[in-house]
């Protein structure tokens, strides 16, 4: 796969593979990630003063505690945090699938209350529909608002950008776990949203795809200008992808460090400076002992 | 191969091709297995087999004369014994042809799956034999021989037909009224918290009570026969396919809901595209069992109070103390209700080709 991640955001939907690889070689890396061009596309997620439990045969169980978060249109924020600490249930809030105790998310200012195609959510788990074709399930969301007759050449496009087009026509038991989530990835993307909220999209996949899919991401990111949100509870793919990292505690989860990453893309695994803040960000999760 | 399948078509050719095989033993391993292969398929084995027990069993049959044990002859012994060995000759016409058949890979599978059985069947048919015409170790009227049914089916066979036909119309009602009411039913509870709570005990009080109970109430309320006949189906198919309509429905991994909701998706949509279609292997099964308890009750109902059908036509034969009219009945009852069957699974096959491990076609 030829890295795209220095393409500029003004030549976002380039339609050929060959063009864009030339591009990429052609321009330098922009130094200032989400830039003005595809802002206005990504929403802005104002999260204030929540706070969230569970309904549990014990009593009440508290997940989140007065966590204040904002994600700035087209801003790539991680959420970094033990497992079991409420990051997924924060994105439950702020996806509409279930209301906050207290406090409010707003988008672009309007409160949150039920989900909406502009913030989709793509799942650990790829949860492909296994009784529909590969294409037909990246088509759900058009099919779902009764779009599909105007939107079916998106759904082509979809499937060509992550590089599944052959496969509109396999089912989903037939694909491996990256390709399944890419249909995922593509599934979301049709929908043009203006928040992708990814909840550990890549933690279940293998060691090297999992490296793949992270700089396809960035390149989907890039081009799309969409916000994103990301739930990960790896630091290095965390500071991988993200422009701002938030660390937060064990449960109740509370915001505990924020950290903003001031590098360009594409990035390099390598870098000092990544190195360095992983080093702080173990340190705030507790696990500097290892360093 | 392809010289093999440009020869084979001519038997003549075949036959002169065959002595040749072993002039050819300098050829290099590989190459004399590719010529080898087609000659282990040029004959089918096992057909030869099958030919020779189809052609024992008919002459036997044939000429080794029935005992006459108080009453007429069997009719159609003669016939039934040239139809055996005519059956023989097909089958080594096949095995002769075998070869010849690799256009036809269908046919030729088959053919091989089926060899065996194809040899068993004249053996049973023998004994069977043996034991009723030609030695009357079993007693008389109530144990005959097979070429008794080919007498039902040849003197009674518009009285037969008209049974199969008012079984199948009684059958269909049923089994259709109680499939439909029984997946809404199913798709209700599943979906909706209100109407579980109001149906679920219903459902789960009468549900397992069996439908051939109901019998003697349903003719007394029903306004006709038939029409108790065809709820007594319908509600014997209604249980199943409810019932796992409704775990099917339940049991919908709710990550798909999140996933389809979050696309934009109504509830209508919810339950059409995801519900459903997610439940349709459960249902399969509910019909599996629905189709079952259905050929009890249908029996059951033509038996007891309905005057047409292969019930009836059982009841009747009984009557008459006509045996071999009753074992005619029952052949075509296997027939017809193993049919049902395959022509289920063949419909589910198709509907749930998705599912991992059974794309066939």
């Amino acid at each position: 796969m030829v890295s795209l991640a220095s393409l500029r955001p003004t030549l976002r939907r380039v339609p050929q593979p060959a063009a864009e690889a030339a591009a990429s070689q052609a321009f330098q890396p922009v130094p200032q990630p989400a830039p003005q061009a595809v802002r206005g596309v990504g929403s802005r997620i104002d999260i204030r003063d929540v706070s969230h439990a569970f309904e549990t045969p014990g009593g009440l169980l508290p997940v989140l505690d007065h966590v204040n978060l904002t994600v700035e249109p087209g801003e790539f924020v991680a959420l970094l945090g033990p497992s079991g600490c409420g990051k997924s249930t924060l994105l439950r809030l702020v996806a509409g699938l279930e209301p906050a105790r207290s406090g409010d998310i707003t988008q672009d200012g309007a409160p949150i209350t039920r989900p909406d195609p502009s913030r989709i959510v793509v799942f650990q788990d790829p949860t492909l529909f296994p009784w529909r074709r590969v294409r037909d399930n990246v088509a759900l969301g058009p099919q779902a608002r009764g779009l599909l007759a105007q939107q079916g050449e998106r759904v082509d496009e979809a499937l060509r950008l992550v590089g599944l087009s052959e496969f509109a026509r396999s089912y989903p038991h037939q694909l491996s776990g990256g390709m399944a989530q890419r249909v995922a990835l593509a599934r979301a993307l049709v929908n043009d949203p203006e928040l992708l909220v990814l909840d550990e999209p890549l933690g279940k996949l293998d060691s090297l795809t999992r490296l793949q899919m992270q700089s396809e991401l960035i390149n989907l990111w890039q081009r799309k200008g969409f916000s994103a949100l990301l739930v990960t509870h790896d630091v290095e793919e965390a500071l991988f992808l993200a422009q701002r990292v938030v660390v937060f505690s064990d449960r109740p989860a509370r915001i505990k460090a924020e950290f903003v990453v001031d590098r360009p893309y594409p990035r390099h695994r390598g870098d000092p400076y990544l190195a360095d803040l992983r080093h702080q960000a173990l340190h705030h999760l507790g696990l500097d002992a290892t360093w | 191969m392809s010289q093999a399948l440009n020869v084979l078509p001519l038997p003549a050719a075949d036959l002169d091709d065959a002595p040749r095989e072993p002039t050819a033993p300098e050829a290099s391993a590989p190459v004399q297995a590719a010529a080898t292969e087609p000659a282990s398929d040029r004959f089918w084995r096992t057909g030869f087999l099958a030919a020779a027990a189809w052609a024992i069993e008919g002459l036997l049959v044939r000429f080794w004369p029935n005992q006459v044990a108080g009453f007429t002859d069997w009719a159609f012994t003669d016939e039934f014994g040239l139809a055996n060995v005519a059956v023989g000759g097909v089958i080594l016409a096949l095995a002769l042809s075998y070869g010849g058949l690799a256009r036809l890979p269908q046919l030729r599978e088959g053919l091989r799956l089926s060899g065996r059985w194809l040899v068993a069947l004249p053996v049973l048919l023998l004994v069977w034999q043996v034991l009723t015409a030609k030695l009357t170790l079993l007693p008389g009227p109530f144990f005959a021989p097979p070429q008794s049914l080919v007498e039902v089916f040849a003197e009674d066979w518009s009285r037969l037909g008209l049974s199969v036909a008012h079984s199948a119309r009684l059958l269909l009602n049923g089994l259709l009224l109680g499939a439909l009411v029984g997946f809404i039913t199913g798709v209700a509870i599943g979906w909706s918290r209100e109407v579980n709570y109001w149906v679920h005990p219903v459902l789960r009080f009468l549900g397992p009570v069996p439908s051939s109970a109901l019998l003697p109430i349903a003719f007394f309320l029903a306004p006709s026969s038939y029409a108790a006949a065809v709820f007594l189906v319908a509600l014997a198919t209604f249980f199943p396919v409810a019932v796992l309509t409704w775990s099917g429905v339940a049991s919908v991994n709710k990550s798909y809901y999140d996933v389809a909701r979050t696309l934009g998706a109504s509830n209508w949509f919810l339950v059409w595209r995801v519900a459903i279609p997610a439940a349709l292997p459960q249902v399969f099964v509910g019909l599996f069992m629905g189709l079952g308890a259905s050929f009890t009750v249908l029996v059951t109902a033509e038996m007891m109070g309905v005057k047409a059908g292969l019930g009836w036509y059982l009841q009747w034969a009984q009557g008459w103390a006509a045996y071999s009219n009753m074992f005619a009945a029952l052949l075509v009852m296997a027939v017809l209700c193993s049919g049902l069957i395959t022509l289920l699974f063949t419909l589910r096959d198709r509907v749930l080709s998705w599912q991992k491990g059974t794309v066939k076609w």
